[in-house]
C-alpha cells in the first residue's frame, strides 16, 4: 500500500527512472533483480560519468582565444558565481529601495507635504532574470500560437474547402526557418505597436511573435491529421444516432483529435524553446539568448563556462517543458499509452 | 408469421466506385422480415454481408432498389435502426454508463426526464449484466464486457430493428454462449427485430427464426433461405441432441463448403482434381467451422 501510493506519485512526475527504480523495490521476486538495478541506475550514472570524463580530458586539450576550453569543474564553479551574482543582485535592489523609503520617510516627516516617489531600480538582469524572461517569452508565444493553430486545425480539419484553402499557404511557410521571420516581425512591430506607455517592451513582442510563427505549423497540421482521421465506425455511431453537428464535434470529433493535438503541441512547444533562444542572440533581446551573446561578446577568461551553464540550463528548460506537456496530455488525453522519448 | 410486412428489402442492388470501374457488390436482394423476427445472415466473408446491413442501416445508399420500413423509405442512418458495430465502437473517452448515455440523451431528449433517463441507462446496463463496471472505460474492460455494452447502448436507443454486425466474432466460445443466452432472454422480453450477421453456423441456427445464406461475390445474392422451427425458449444443451438441429446445422453447413465453395477454395479443388476426392466433407475444413458450443 505504501509503495503502490508513492509510486503512484513518481508516476505523476513521470520520472522514468524513478518508476524504473521503484519499480525494481518493490517487486517481489528479487531474482534478476540485480540486473534490473543495474539497468535502471547504473547504467545512466556510467553514462553521465563517461560523459564527465571524456569532457574534462577532451576539454583540457582546447586552447581557445579565452583561454582553455573550460571542464565540468569550471562549469560548475560558474554555476555557483552566477547564483552569487544573482543574490548580490537581489540584495542591491533591495537595499536600493530601503534607502529611498527611509529617505522619503524623512521627508515626510520634514514636511508633511512633500512630494515623494519611488524610482524603479535599474540594475543589469541576472542570468536568473534572463531565465524569466526566456521563460515567459516562449509561454506567451507558444500560448498566441495554440489559441490561432487549435482553431484553424479543427477547422481545416473537418472542412475539405478550407483544407484546400488553408493547405498552399501551410506548406508554403511550414518549412521557413522562422528566423527568416525576425526582420519582417521587427519592422512591423515598430510601424504598429506604437503607444506612448508600452505595456509590453517590444523586443519582448518580437520574440513573442517569433515563437507564434514557428509554433503554429505542428500544431496546426497534427490537429488537421487528428480531426480528420476520425475513426470511421466512431463516425458511422453518430451518424446511427443522428447527434447534432456540435454534439458531434464535441463527442466524438474533438475527443478522438486530442492525442494528436498534443503531438502537435509539444513540437510546437519544442521547436519555439529552441528558435526562442537563437531570437535572442539574433536581435539582441532580453532572454537566454542575449545571456549568451553577451557573454561571447565579453569575452572573459570565465565566458566559455558561464555560456555552458547557460547551454546546460537551455537544455535541462527545454526538458522540463517537454515533459510537463507530456504530464498535461496524460491528465487530459484518454489516450494513456503517450510515448514518453 | 403477421401478414403485415415490416422491413422489406426489394431487388437491392450495389455499385462500388472503385479504380477498375464500379464494383457490383450486391445484386437483387429481397427479402421480407417480419416484426420481432430473429434473422442471421451467413456466407462466406467478403460476400456481402456487411454491406447488406449496412443498406438496413442507412450508411450505405443502394444502387437500385430499396429497403421499407414500416412503409416508409430508408435513406438515412437513424437510431430506430440500432447497429451493433462488430469491433464494439465504444467512445474511449467515456465510461460505460456515458456511451450508453449518449444515445439515450439524442433518442429520448424531452421525452424522458434526467432520473428517468438514468434509471432507463441503468436498466439496460442491467439486462447485459454491466451495471457492476458503469463508470470503466471501454479499456478497462474485456473484450466481451465491451460488446456487451455495445449491445446496451443500442438496446437502450429502443430500435425497432437490432442490426448486429457478428458481434460476438471475436470472442471466445464461452463468452460467446454467455451472451447468446442473454440475447434470447431480451429478444424474448423485448422482441424487437433483429438481423445479425454471422459466421458461426451454430449460432445461426440456435438463435434465428430465418437464416439467410448468401452466394459468394461479386453480385451476392441471396442463395437460400431455412426457416429455423424450433420451439422457444430454446436450450442449447437440449437442442445439441435434436434430430432437426442437427438437420438444420447440415443444411447449412452444406451451402456454405459445398454449394458456395471460396473461390479459392474451388481453385484449390481443380488443382488436386483426383478422380474420388469428390466427397463433399472435404470441403468442410475444421478452421472454416466456427468452434462448436453447443453440445460440445
Ligand atoms: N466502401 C466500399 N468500397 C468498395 N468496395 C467495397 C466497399 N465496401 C465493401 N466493398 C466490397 O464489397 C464486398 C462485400 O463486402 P462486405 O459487405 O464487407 O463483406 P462481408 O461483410 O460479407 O465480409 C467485398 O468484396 C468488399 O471488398
Ligand atoms: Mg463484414
Amino acid at each position: 500500500m505504501q509503495t503502490e501510493t508513492t509510486l503512484n506519485k513518481y508516476q505523476a512526475y513521470d520520472l522514468k527512472f524513478m518508476d524504473r527504480l521503484l519499480t525494481f523495490l518493490s517487486s517481489d521476486q528479487r531474482s534478476g533483480g540485480a540486473r534490473r538495478l543495474v539497468q535502471a541506475v547504473g547504467v545512466p550514472l556510467a553514462a553521465v560519468a563517461l560523459f564527465l570524463m571524456l569532457w574534462s580530458v577532451l576539454a583540457a586539450k582546447v586552447q581557445t582565444s579565452l583561454g582553455q576550453l573550460p571542464g565540468p569543474a569550471k562549469v560548475w564553479e560558474q554555476a555557483l558565481v552566477l547564483v552569487d551574482e544573482h543574490q548580490a543582485a537581489r540584495a542591491k535592489e533591495a537595499a536600493f529601495y530601503q534607502r529611498q523609503e527611509k529617505r522619503n520617510a524623512e521627508k515626510l516627516a520634514a514636511n508633511p507635504n512633500a512630494e515623494v516617489r519611488i524610482r524603479p531600480y535599474t540594475g543589469a538582469p541576472t542570468f536568473f532574470d534572463q531565465i524569466l524572461t526566456s521563460l515567459v517569452t516562449v509561454a506567451t508565444g507558444f500560448l498566441i500560437a495554440s489559441l490561432i493553430a487549435i482553431p484553424i486545425g479543427i477547422v481545416t480539419g473537418m472542412s475539405q474547402t478550407l483544407y484546400a484553402a488553408f493547405n498552399p499557404i501551410i506548406q508554403l511557410f511550414k518549412p521557413v526557418s522562422p528566423l527568416a521571420w525576425l526582420p519582417i516581425v521587427t519592422m512591423v512591430v515598430s510601424a504598429v505597436y506604437v503607444s506612448k506607455d508600452p505595456l509590453f517592451a517590444k523586443s519582448f513582442l518580437n520574440s513573442a511573435i517569433t515563437v507564434t510563427l514557428c509554433c503554429l505549423w505542428p500544431t496546426i497540421i497534427n490537429t488537421a491529421v487528428g480531426v480528420s482521421t476520425v475513426d470511421k465506425d466512431l463516425i458511422n455511431v453518430s451518424r446511427v444516432l443522428r447527434l447534432p453537428w456540435l454534439t458531434k464535434t464535441m463527442k466524438i470529433v474533438l475527443p478522438s483529435a486530442i492525442p494528436m493535438m498534443f503531438t502537435g503541441l509539444r513540437l510546437s512547444l519544442g521547436i519555439g524553446w529552441m528558435v526562442l533562444i537563437a531570437a535572442e542572440m539574433l536581435a539582441q533581446n532580453p532572454g537566454l539568448g542575449k545571456f549568451v551573446w553577451d557573454e561571447f561578446q565579453n569575452g572573459s577568461s570565465n565566458s566559455l563556462a558561464r555560456i555552458m551553464v547557460a547551454v546546460l540550463v537551455i537544455g535541462f528548460i527545454g526538458f522540463v517543458l517537454d515533459r510537463g506537456m507530456l504530464l498535461l496530455q496524460r491528465k487530459f488525453s484518454w489516450d494513456k499509452s503517450a510515448i514518453t522519448r | 408469421m403477421n401478414d403485415k410486412c415490416h422491413l422489406e428489402l426489394t431487388h437491392v442492388n450495389i455499385d462500388f466506385p472503385t479504380d477498375t470501374g464500379p464494383f457490383r457488390a450486391l445484386e437483387d436482394v429481397s427479402l421480407k422480415i417480419d416484426k420481432g423476427e430473429f434473422i442471421t445472415l451467413i456466407g462466406h466473408s467478403g460476400c456481402g454481408k456487411s454491406t447488406v446491413l449496412n443498406i438496413v442501416a442507412g450508411l450505405h445508399r443502394a444502387t437500385a432498389g430499396g429497403v421499407i420500413l414500416n412503409g416508409r423509405e430508408v435513406v438515412e442512418p437513424g437510431p430506430e435502426r440500432a447497429v451493433v458495430f462488430q469491433n464494439h465502437s465504444l467512445l474511449p473517452w467515456l465510461s460505460t454508463y456515458e456511451n450508453v448515455e449518449l444515445g439515450v440523451k439524442q433518442v429520448f431528449k424531452g421525452k424522458k426526464s434526467r432520473a428517468e433517463m438514468r434509471d432507463w441507462i441503468e436498466h439496460n446496463l442491467e439486462l447485459v449484466h454491466m451495471s457492476h463496471a458503469r463508470d470503466k472505460r471501454p479499456d478497462e474492460i474485456s473484450g466481451g464486457m465491451k460488446q456487451r455494452v455495445g449491445i446496451a447502448r443500442a438496446l437502450a436507443m429502443q430500435p425497432e430493428v437490432l442490426l448486429m454486425d457478428e458481434p460476438f466474432g471475436a470472442l471466445d466460445a464461452l463468452t460467446r454462449a454467455h451472451l447468446q443466452d442473454s440475447l434470447m432472454e431480451i429478444h424474448a422480453s423485448l422482441g424487437n427485430t433483429v438481423i445479425m450477421i454471422t459466421h458461426d453456423v451454430d449460432e445461426a441456427v440456435l438463435l434465428s427464426d430465418r437464416i439467410v445464406m448468401m452466394t459468394n461475390g461479386p453480385a451476392a445474392t441471396i442463395g437460400e433461405v431455412l426457416h429455423i422451427q424450433l420451439e422457444r425458449p430454446r436450450e442449447r444443451l437440449a437442442l445439441a441432441d435434436d434430430a432437426r438441429y442437427n438437420h438444420y446445422r447440415s443444411n447449412v453447413l452444406k451451402f456454405l463448403y459445398e454449394r458456395q465453395k471460396r473461390p479459392e477454395e474451388s481453385g484449390e479443388a481443380d488443382d488436386a482434381a483426383a478422380p474420388g476426392t469428390d466427397d463433399p466433407r472435404e470441403d468442410v475444413k475444421p478452421e472454416n467451422i466456427a468452434l462448436r458450443v453447443v453440445g460440445s
